[in-house]
């Protein structure tokens, strides 16, 4: 019907008219587009803010007031669990950003969440202090491996604020660098994943050794207060949970805005047609280092909320297994979407909860199985499956 | 020439072409960074490029140039190397030896794709490579001229006058019906006139097609030979085809056409000229 009509006009437009650089054919047409799309639909706000009013008003609600005879009580367990899903959340959110949208398959996350975690860990140890079995002013395992001063690097993590802005800094650091490397050099695809998957591999064997400073195979744990408050107290805990899941709406926002900029469908044109782009004048390197360092610098914010909640960091954490699930979230969740990450975040680690707690010795193979099902049977994941409903509810 | 070096140089066309041989500008003239200065009437200069992959000569010492405002067709036989040369002139390909030249200042074997991109060149691939998973006015406002640096583009909102031009583009490639739809669900020849779209967003001094034609219908074709036409003035054209029927169209009567054959300029002349030279109907044409 379209082609019709338009070839009509081009025969009646190419011949007559002089050559007037277009304007002959105005004709009133408008697209009538905002200046910068909606950040969110008006249900979807709704739906956020009526979201964190529950959660802001229900968590404190049920962990501090209720009893714990009541069936509504949320348990230290539970809130911890979820507390633990959300910063999977936020780490999925940080991988779709680079994987979803700029088709950069990281396998390499999980050192970036893991960094973010040394980082909060190293200030964690430090304010152990005296109370340590030790009762020293180094950290237990420095004392054990005989050691008299903090190295260099320990300088000033007694701050919490020095040691947030490591939170921020070291994994952005880190990524910039690699990044700069990896994407100057164009190397894509496979290559890139296999790069980033032996960069965390890498690190890992790093994190291992005791000379390395960050308490070996052992990693950090025992620890005992942050700030003033004590960190197994239910009122901490409650706190922790508010700033993860505050964290966890900003980051969504946050990445909500930049994939709806113009830089956003840029990096979406990286990942369609790097080439295209190219001879469009646009210079990917620039676009991919930003959205892969805004990528890092999430994961670790992500890790640095994890640590104090779960209670312990050490090198397992940057083992390659970690990167693959998680984008088996996103995978599972559906990539290119921002709320599917989060969804699949929740969703596989609630069956590896289940799985783990029921059949220990199923899980493995459940997630292997999901590997396997989820690009073969769900290829946009469980956004993709929401999405098609949607659509053939729209057109019954 | 001009001698007072505080006025800047206007276009001298009567000026003899031999001078912008050397590709830098003469002594005296004021030169500005990143525009194209085409006082010799010159925008694109080819001298010897050659290029050679494990010893086959692509490109064999290949000397060509586009007038400013012209459309230029080429045609050749397949592997005359007539990709390659764009490959070249769009900094994909790097030279093994030779110069290239957009306008009399610009050193194109210097520069990577999106900086020449960026300097006034647009080029559309044989194959219609548009923005798929984006809806036809995004594909048109990323190829818009701007500040294509990622911060600009973190910042950028499509005010009045771009949204003016987007619609002012979809109107003379007439996919206004479609500018919400995907790229990819358009059809061939839509999407072959999208990605002419596109590169006008750019507004470049030079326009590279690589065989716009292919794969189109008769109507498409001569639809597409129209909308070129139609761009005619607005900028230099360069069109690599192979279809004579369209040739014909695109060059009419005096438009020249250049024959090139195993990465070398067999001839040129109008396309009547061309189709009565010996060489051609040996290498080409057929007898």
């Amino acid at each position: 019907m379209t082609s019709a009509t338009s070839s009509a006009s081009v025969t009646t437009s190419g011949s007559g008219t002089p050559p007037d650089t277009g304007r002959a054919t105005q004709s009133g047409f408008a697209l009538g587009l905002p200046p910068r799309p909606a950040l969110l639909t008006r249900p979807a706000w709704i739906a956020l803010i009526a979201l964190i009013i529950a959660i802001g008003l229900g968590v404190p609600l049920s962990a501090l007031v209720l009893p714990e005879t009541s069936a509504f009580h949320l348990s230290a367990y539970m809130m911890t669990l979820t507390g633990k899903f959300m910063c999977y959340a936020i780490a999925a959110l940080a991988l779709d950003l680079v994987w979803g949208y700029c088709g950069i398959l990281s396998l390499g996350h999980a050192l970036f969440f893991a960094l973010g975690g040394y980082a909060i860990g190293m200030y964690l140890m430090r304010s152990i202090g005296h109370q340590g079995v030790y009762q020293s002013d180094l950290p237990d395992f420095m004392v054990f491996l005989n050691w008299h001063a903090l190295p260099w690097y320990w300088e000033g993590t007694q701050h919490l604020w020095y040691a947030l802005v490591l939170v921020v800094m070291v994994p952005a650091v880190i990524a910039w660098v690699f990044g700069f490397f990896t994407f100057r050099s164009r190397v894509k695809g496979v290559y890139l994943s296999i790069i980033t998957q032996a960069m965390t591999f890498a690190a890992m064997l790093l994190f291992y050794r005791n000379e390395t400073g960050f308490g070996g195979n052992n990693g950090f744990t025992d620890f005992k207060t942050i700030g003033s408050f004590p960190i197994t107290h239910p009122g901490t805990r409650t706190a922790l949970f508010l700033i993860t899941f505050a964290v966890l709406v900003l980051a969504f926002l946050g990445a909500r805005a930049i994939v709806t900029s113009k830089l956003g469908r840029v990096v979406t044109g990286v990942r369609d047609g790097e080439t295209r782009l190219m001879f469009l004048g646009y210079s990917p390197l620039g676009y991919k280092l930003f959205i892969w360092t805004v990528s890092a610098i999430l994961c670790g914010i992500a890790g640095a909320l994890y640590v104090p909640q779960v209670g312990i960091i050490n090198p397992g954490e940057m083992s390659p297994g970690n990167s693959i699930e998680m984008a088996i979230w996103v995978a599972v969740g559906g990539r290119g979407t921002l709320i599917g990450p989060i969804i699949g975040a929740f969703a596989v680690n609630g069956a590896k909860s289940f799985f783990t707690a029921n059949f220990p010795e199923y899980w493995l193979f459940f997630l292997g199985l999901i590997f396997v099902l989820v690009p073969l049977l769900l290829p946009h994941g469980i956004m993709g499956l929401v999405e098609l409903a949607m659509r053939r509810r729209k057109r019954s | 020439m001009n001698e007072n070096p505080m006025v800047p140089d206007l276009a001298l066309p009567e000026e003899p072409a031999e001078r912008s041989l050397s590709g830098v500008a003469d002594f005296g003239r004021v030169v500005t960074p990143g525009e194209i200065d085409v006082s010799h009437g010159t925008i694109l200069y080819l001298e010897d490029v050659t290029v050679s992959f494990d010893g086959f000569r692509a490109l064999n010492a290949l000397t060509l140039s586009i007038d400013v405002g012209e459309l230029r067709c080429i045609i050749g036989p397949n592997g005359a190397g007539k990709t390659t040369m764009m490959d070249v002139i769009t900094g994909k390909t790097e030279p093994d030896s030779g110069k290239v030249f957009l306008g009399q200042t610009i050193d194109l074997t210097r520069m990577n794709e999106p900086s020449i991109a960026r300097a006034g060149i647009g080029r559309k691939f044989q194959k219609p490579t548009v923005f798929e998973q984006h809806p036809v006015w995004e594909n048109l406002e990323l190829a818009m001229k701007a500040d294509k640096g990622w911060w600009a583009s973190l910042r950028a909102r499509l005010d009045r006058q771009a949204q003016a031009r987007i619609e002012e583009t979809l109107e003379l490639i007439h996919l206004e019906s479609e500018a919400r739809r995907l790229a990819g669900e358009l059809s061939h020849g839509q999407k072959q006139r999208l990605e002419i779209g596109m590169l006008l967003m750019q507004q470049p001094a030079l326009l590279l097609l690589d065989e716009p034609a292919a794969g189109m219908t008769d109507d498409e074709t001569m639809q597409l030979a129209e909308l070129l036409n139609h761009l005619r003035g607005t900028c230099s054209m360069m069109v690599v085809e192979h279809d004579m029927e369209f040739v014909a169209a695109l060059s009419g009567e005096a438009g020249k056409v250049t024959v090139m054959a195993e990465g070398r300029v067999l001839a040129h002349g109008t396309l009547d000229e061309v189709k009565r030279d010996e060489t051609v109907i040996e290498s080409y044409l057929g007898r």
